[in-house]
């Protein structure tokens, strides 16, 4: 009999159906992986497993047990665990006191830790090679570290079934490495694990069996090698984005031989408190310019776009068609037709998706405001099919058209992206990159793009400025970034 | 139990205020000694307050919802019986519990704004329900007791100082034991705290319980030793700011602190008293200033000494 059944589950929220009648089973020993895209329903589908939400039919056997309608804490009794991707461990207490969380008995008169806690804690603590941090505080432990420490948490509650969501969202791939070798170790013979992703590839040679998902149904379980070979899996997750070339979408540009820059930065230092974020970046951006500031994580990309926009302090100047905006508050920045879409989206999530535009364009009169709102919802007809429905019940792609659709609404003549990719899956990232093209190809905007992911800012843009640990170490057009710098940064 | 050294700083600071507290009645006035045994009982409130704020993570609004019970049910028993002070006492605390389980614990099953919504309807409702029924409990005017604990000084402020003793070890015991950690886990995110197994919502109904009994407790014995309950001094909505004003000052989530803040805020209060209708900003504009370069409060003094 399997450990887990899922038999006909079904979720609606609103008029979305995230999770239509899905059916699956999990063995003992099993390490399942669900993949999908943003907006599978993959996340909806383990907030039913968990009990976070009560599906609409169906139902789910966990042990020969009929649970879809337990608490969340009376399935955790029972043999269930699940690490969070995004946790908030106790900030105040210790990593150790942290583990010793999850070992406590949930007895309400507990006035004494448990004689063996201490012991449990360390051996818990131990088996996700935490020892030497046990009593380090969260706030101090780098991000691999904390996940371990959820992952940590989970095991100590010897459960059945371990549930992990999105485990490798955010790590290096050496810290990706060691986690899966640290899972796997812990793991017992009996003990399954069923995992949510949105990347195949990370989690291709950890798992047994693969089920994806797409817009809320099953397409596919098996093995990962058939998963993988199934036709309709590679048009969803994989995409066409592969196979096109570096530049290949990008537009010829007027140049900007005059010297006449729509931007003029030259940032010759930004500080965290005693860090240095940026030292000496200068980078000019032409009319009709799509320009992409590259790097890895931390390399001071998004401090540089906050600097521009004046979030953050810097030394230095950015210049704006030749006059100087050092002086200017942020609003006024933002008033010369620079328009923000960041990292974090921030979104008004409890606004549908008309107010939020609306919010974008608060400085036009009612009559541009219409006209304006029509211009956007055909650029993205998807949210004009969404216009009523808040924010936050968007899929993460969606959410990014609304960030992007809202800064277009500002009328911009520079657009500054963080990000837009972060976190979608490749049909999601297809249809981010359509839009861009859109955008500078047809409507000729000036597009400034910060983008970890080289190969979508590669085909995208007409020059290169790639940032490394706050300094510029190379600049130029793209074609001569895939000759001069492409070996070392594209794999 | 283990504390980490930080607080185990504040644990001797507070032995040492104990020493202090203890010895002074010898050298002050008694018209000092009053003022101090009112702040007892006033860091009794503010304890059991930051119980609830920085433990579990609710914000109280009401926190005299459960004082006014407290202190108007030993009234009434002490009016209208023939009843001993301390059963009239113990009465009162037992009626606050329940009270505050009735009317406001069911809140704590649910998440968003309701616990904060209720408890402070659920002062506004007693306010009226004490001027609805003047006839019973004085109304505005407040009610007088006839019954009293004792007539020396000595013996309550002894009384209201070991009563701070006993409840801040009560507080103490229970956020430094597996209770405490729970609780915050559960403050901290709800569905995490689930996903380890706990059913938080007992453990916030027993925080708010142990709340109820000592804000009862300590309104009831608050009231026998004035001599008089009144709305003023047990209900209104300027208490609960100083209850609030005062835990936040002295320190959120260390217990300790809100009795720093209390004694802060009933001493300078007596202290500034020759200023008239002044006395209340003057009171306001230290507590600011006390925010705005010890965002921790006073006992993040002690704390941040590693």
């Amino acid at each position: 009999m399997a450990l887990l059944e899922a038999l006909g589950l079904s979720k609606r929220f609103g008029g979305i159906r995230a999770v239509r009648d899905v059916h699956f089973a999990v063995q003992e020993g099993e390490i399942v992986g669900l993949i999908g895209p943003n907006g599978s329903g993959k996340s909806t589908l383990l907030s039913l497993l968990m009990g976070v939400h009560k599906p609409n039919s169906g139902s789910i056997r966990f042990n020969g047990r009929e649970i879809q309608n337990w608490p969340i804490n009376k399935r955790i009794k029972h043999g269930m665990a699940i690490v969070f991707q995004h946790s908030r461990p106790l900030n105040r207490q210790t990593v150790l006191d942290n583990i010793k969380l999850a070992l406590l008995p949930d007895r309400v008169f507990n006035i004494h830790y448990p004689a063996d806690i201490e012991e449990k804690a360390l051996k818990a603590a131990r088996r996700l090679g935490l020892e030497d941090v046990v009593d380090s505080y969260p706030g101090s432990l780098p991000f691999g570290h904390l996940r371990r420490m959820e992952v940590a948490k989970a095991l100590a509650l010897e459960p059945r079934l371990l549930l992990l969501d999105e485990p490798f969202a955010g790590l290096t791939p050496s810290e990706v490495g060691e986690l899966a070798e640290l899972i796997l170790s812990a793991k017992t013979e009996s003990q399954a694990i069923v995992l949510v992703d949105h990347n195949v590839k990370a989690v291709y040679s950890f798992v047994n069996r693969i089920i994806a998902l797409y817009v809320g149904n099953k397409i596919a379980d098996g093995q990962p090698r058939e998963v993988m070979a199934d036709a309709e899996v590679r048009r969803v997750f994989l995409g066409k984005s592969m196979d096109e070339e570096a530049g290949s979408l990008s537009c010829p540009v007027g140049s900007s031989a005059d010297g006449n820059f729509l931007m003029d930065l030259n940032i010759e230092s930004v500080k965290y408190g005693k860090a240095e974020i940026l030292s000496d970046v200068a980078i000019r951006i032409g009319e009709g310019d799509f320009v992409s500031l590259v790097g890895l994580n931390g390399a001071g990309k998004s401090s540089l776009l906050k600097a521009i926009t004046r979030l953050v302090n810097y030394e230095g100047d950015v210049k704006w068609r030749g006059v100087s905006t050092k002086h200017m508050t942020t609003a006024q920045i933002i008033r010369l037709g620079i328009a923000f879409a960041p990292e974090t989206k921030e979104l008004f999530g409890y606004m549908s998706v008309k107010e939020n535009l609306e919010m974008g364009g608060q400085r036009l009169n009612r009559h541009e405001l219409q006209a304006r709102l029509d211009d956007v919802y055909e650029l993205f007809p998807i949210l004009k099919e969404r216009t009523a429905q808040p924010a936050y019940t968007l899929s993460g792609g969606e959410q990014q058209m609304l960030t992007i659709a809202r800064a277009m609404m500002q009328t911009p003549s520079l657009l500054i992206l963080d990000e837009p990719t972060l976190g979608l899956a490749p049909v999601a990232l297809d249809a981010i990159s359509e839009t861009l093209s859109t955008l500078h190809g047809k409507l000729g905007l000036t597009i400034l793009l910060a983008e970890q992911n080289l190969h979508f800012a590669l085909k995208h843009s007409n020059s290169i400025y790639l940032l490394d640990h706050g300094s510029i170490s190379w600049q130029g057009p793209v074609e001569s970034f895939v000759k001069e710098a492409g070996h070392k940064y594209l794999i | 139990m283990s504390f980490s050294p930080s607080s185990k700083n504040l644990l001797r600071f507070a032995a040492f205020l104990l020493v202090v507290f203890a010895c002074l009645p010898w050298f002050l006035s008694l018209y000092i000694a009053g003022v101090l045994t009112i702040a007892f009982y006033f860091s009794v409130f503010t304890m059991s307050w930051d119980l609830l704020f920085g433990y579990s993570g609710e914000v109280n609004f009401g926190p005299t919802f459960l004082i006014g019970v407290g202190a108007y049910a030993a009234g009434l028993f002490n009016v209208n019986t023939h009843l001993p002070v301390l059963v009239c006492v113990l009465l009162g605390t037992l009626m606050a519990v329940i009270a505050g389980l009735l009317l406001v614990a069911p809140a704590l099953r649910l998440r968003g704004p309701y616990f904060c919504l209720i408890t402070l309807v659920s002062v506004l409702v007693l306010a009226e329900f004490i001027t609805i029924f003047a006839q019973y409990t004085g109304g505005e005017i407040g009610m007088t007791l006839p019954g009293i604990i004792s007539t020396s000084t000595m013996v309550n402020y002894y009384l209201a100082l070991a009563l701070v003793c006993v409840s801040a070890g009560v507080f103490l015991t229970i956020t430094s034991s597996p209770i405490g950690l729970i609780l915050q886990a559960g403050a901290q995110d709800p569905v995490a705290a689930e996903s380890l197994g706990f059913g938080i919502v007992k453990y916030k109904i027993l925080a708010f319980s142990l709340s109820a009994f000592f804000s009862g407790l300590s309104g009831a014995l608050l009231v026998f030793y004035m001599g008089t309950a009144s709305v003023s001094v047990v209900v209104s909505v300027s208490v609960i700011l100083q209850i609030i004003i005062a835990a936040i000052i002295g320190g959120r989530h260390t217990i300790l602190g809100p009795i720093l803040g209390s004694l802060f805020i009933i001493v300078t209060g007596q202290w500034l008293q020759y200023l008239g209708q002044l006395d209340y900003v003057a009171v306001s504009i230290l507590a600011l200033i006390i925010l705005l370069f010890l965002p921790d409060g006073i006992a993040g003094i002690a704390l941040r000494r590693r």
